[in-house]
């Protein structure tokens, strides 16, 4: 009981001491022609405005991640229990994810998720780039205004579709017996199908799919301020085409290319649908079995846990990436 | 080493518009030859054909001699300063000078070498480190020149470099451009707008109009005795007459102008009866009567003192305009606001052109 109270008075003291502060430093450097929020917006709107932000930021923001965070350091417990004597402060469910609690062997399958994930997510990330660098830069700097008008189209109509329909949409296409297949088939150049959704092809492909916008404007955003004479000076200076990618152009679409990566990566590492359809029968996706936890077996302190060492794990893995390639976290969201 | 760049026949179409039309050109090796022409009139579509990265739409450019179809812009003997530099901004001065040397696998002690030997020669010998967004622009202009000058090329080809200085800076930097060209002896292509720059440094100017190459010649060639009546028109001031040949001789012709018959000498041989230009130098002027067919009467509108000369505007008989300009000797006296004036010039000093297009003030 005590540590669930402590989350909910937490974020008051918080802002209590930043209300404080505030105050502290409006009185020490005082602007007489500064108008207070008050006296700006007159008493009653005022409160209305500040309790209309406070709640949206207390309860809709910090508080439901905040309950998470105590759950995953609660233990599983009956209803009737909760805030009895048994409801005391563990990490077991996080121990849970190392080794299992039932028969106290490392948890291979949970770890093997787990890294799979991670680096399946990479790979997928991977994969975007490698579409999305020409496509962005294609729009960006080489194609004429009306092509790529019909470009974006082609782009962002499919999205209009829900994410589910268009996996199974992919789902059909590289299914045993689907178009894919029979046309390979067709021409010969294989005798039995391909088994695109066992081996993950199709895990890969729809991840990629799902997250092009996101890998797309990015890029595009970062390569179309690039001023076109630079190419071509670099060209000039008897650059082929590949190093003037390399010394030219994502140097500065870095802050781009490092956002578009971040996301990508954390959306496809966190996404559920995708695998769950395209995934192959033995492939588990780490957040299928934070899903069952929640759904299936409620046990949502371990599914809370599971969470946040995905959570961690995920910006943990992209802060290394930012200081490797030498991005601060503040260009990527210029 | 330097090449010569030859135009054959060069038009260059975009779509149905025709930005370089028919331009012919011979131009010698180590020679400083700049494009002069107003906003549009297809400079840098020249410059653009002869650095690769347009392809004339008919007609060959050649290079010391050889055909430069099919060869792009990083494989010739190039190298463009473009009209806003084109520094690499997330690159020290140092890798922006040797970028064209890395590309071609030249060593890191190599390129180290160069760039404090080009950082010597444009003066900047301890800022190599600097981001070029820590450099003035004057400095940032010598570092794109030094940029270019690192991949040694053949010829170096110049779009309006100067224009983003201001004026102080500009006049310093024509010395010094003139002076790189000296010094490395290759061949400079310069494009620019400004007369002042084009006749103080070039041994030839190509004055261009409508993607017509008009002229070709030395700077005072091209002040003296200009081809047509742009060229007279857009290079310095100048000011034009009107009429019809009525009587051509062998030291000139004589047309009939609003302020009566005004003789000039006559290079393209103009008949009589041909519509025609007098074009008469604001220099040229003097007060005071002179022969007959080389003296005209008109008001004062103002003058304006210029320190070493003053400006008189004048006008009369249907021309708004005259501009006369008094050198500081003589002590002659300035005709005051609604002055009469009597002015005259020495016949030698104008010039009769056949009518053609002027450039638009
Ligand atoms: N890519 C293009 N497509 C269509 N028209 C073009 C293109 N590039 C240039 N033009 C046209 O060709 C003409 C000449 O352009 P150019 O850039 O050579 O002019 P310029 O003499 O360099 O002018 P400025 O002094 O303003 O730089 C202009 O009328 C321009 O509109
Ligand atoms: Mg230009």
């Amino acid at each position: 009981m005590s540590s669930r109270l402590f989350v909910f008075i937490l974020p008051v003291v918080v802002i209590a001491i930043f209300w404080a502060m505030a105050r502290r430093e409006s009185k020490l450097a005082h602007d007489p022609t500064h108008k207070s929020f008050f006296e700006r917006n007159g008493t009653s709107l005022g409160i209305v405005f500040i309790l209309l932000v406070a709640f949206w930021a207390l309860f809709l923001v910090t508080l439901p991640y905040l309950y998470m965070v105590v759950e995953s350091f609660h233990p599983k417990l009956p209803p009737a229990q909760r805030g009895g004597p048994t409801d005391v402060l563990t990490i077991a469910q996080y121990k849970s994810f190392f080794v299992n609690p039932i028969d106290n062997e490392v948890n291979g399958t949970h770890i093997y998720a787990f890294v799979f994930s991670i680096l399946a997510s990479v790979a997928v990330t991977a994969l975007n780039f490698a579409i999305c660098y020409p496509i962005a830069y294609y729009m960006a700097q080489a194609g004429t205004a009306q092509k790529v008008r019909l470009l974006m189209l082609g782009l962002i109509v499919p999205y209009w579709v829900n994410e589910i329909l268009r996996a199974f949409a992919l789902r059909l296409l590289l299914a045993s017996k689907g178009l894919i297949n029979q046309m390979l088939m067709g021409i010969g150049l294989t005798e039995t199908p391909i088994d695109f959704l066992g081996n993950n092809t199709g895990l890969y492909v729809g991840l990629s799919y799902a997250y092009l916008l996101v890998m797309v404007f990015p890029l595009y955003n970062a390569i179309e301020s690039l001023d076109k004479n630079q190419i071509e000076a670099a060209r000039d200076l008897g650059a082929p085409w590949w190093k003037i990618h390399r010394d030219v152009v994502m140097p500065y679409a870095k802050p781009g290319i490092a956002s578009g990566c971040t996301m990508v990566f954390m959306l496809s590492a966190g996404s559920l649908a995708a695998p769950q359809f395209l995934g192959g029968p033995s492939t588990l996706w780490f957040t299928s079995i934070v899903y069952d936890f929640f759904f299936q077996s409620f046990n949502w302190p371990r599914g809370a846990a599971y969470a946040f060492i995905l959570l961690a794990a995920c910006i943990a893995f992209v802060m290394l990436m930012l200081r490797l390639f030498k991005v601060s976290l503040g260009e990527t969201i210029r | 080493m330097s090449a010569g760049v030859e135009l054959d026949h060069v038009t260059v179409r975009f779509g149905h518009f025709t930005a370089v039309d028919n331009a012919t050109l011979d131009i010698k090796g180590g020679e400083f030859f700049s494009f002069l022409g107003p906003s549009g009139c297809g400079k840098t579509t020249i410059l653009r054909t002869v650095s690769g990265f347009l392809d004339p739409s008919e007609g060959s450019v050649r290079i010391g001699g050889q055909d430069m179809s099919g060869i792009g812009p990083n494989k010739r003997p190039t190298a463009l300063i473009f009209q806003n530099l084109a520094l690499f901004p997330l690159m020290t001065v140092a890798d922006n000078i040797t970028y064209g040397l890395r590309v071609r696998g030249v060593s890191r002690a190599e390129r180290d070498r160069k760039a404090q030997e080009l950082l010597d020669l444009i003066a900047l010998p301890d800022q190599g480190k600097k981001l070029v967004s820590e450099l003035s622009g004057g400095q940032n202009q010598r570092v794109a020149i030094a940029r270019a000058l690192a991949v040694q090329p053949k010829v170096l080809l110049l779009d309006e470099p100067l224009s983003a200085l201001d004026l102080k800076l500009r006049q310093h930097m024509r010395n010094e451009l003139r002076a790189i060209q000296k010094q490395v002896g290759i061949t400079f292509i310069y494009i620019t707008h400004d007369q002042g720059e084009a006749l103080t440094m070039s041994d030839r100017i190509a004055v261009m109009s409508d993607g017509v190459i008009q002229q070709v010649a030395d700077g005072k060639t091209v002040y003296d005795n200009p081809d047509t009546p742009f060229v007279a028109s857009f290079v310095g001031e100048n000011n034009p007459f009107i009429g019809k040949v009525s009587k051509a001789d062998a030291t000139g012709a004589v047309i009939e102008t609003p302020f009566g018959p005004l003789r000039g000498r006559n290079p393209k041989n103009l008949k009589s009866g041909d519509k025609a230009i007098l074009f008469v130098r604001p220099e040229s002027f003097a007060l005071g009567k002179g022969a007959p067919d080389a003296t005209l009467t008109a008001e004062t509108i103002s003058s304006a003192f210029e320190g070493n000369a003053t400006h008189v505007f004048l006008k009369g008989a249907a021309v708004k305009n005259i501009t006369m300009t008094v050198g500081r000797h003589g002590g002659a006296k300035i005709p005051g606001p609604g002055d009469k004036a009597t002015i005259s010039y020495d016949p030698a000093m104008g010039v009769v052109l056949a009518e053609g297009k002027m450039a638009r003030e």
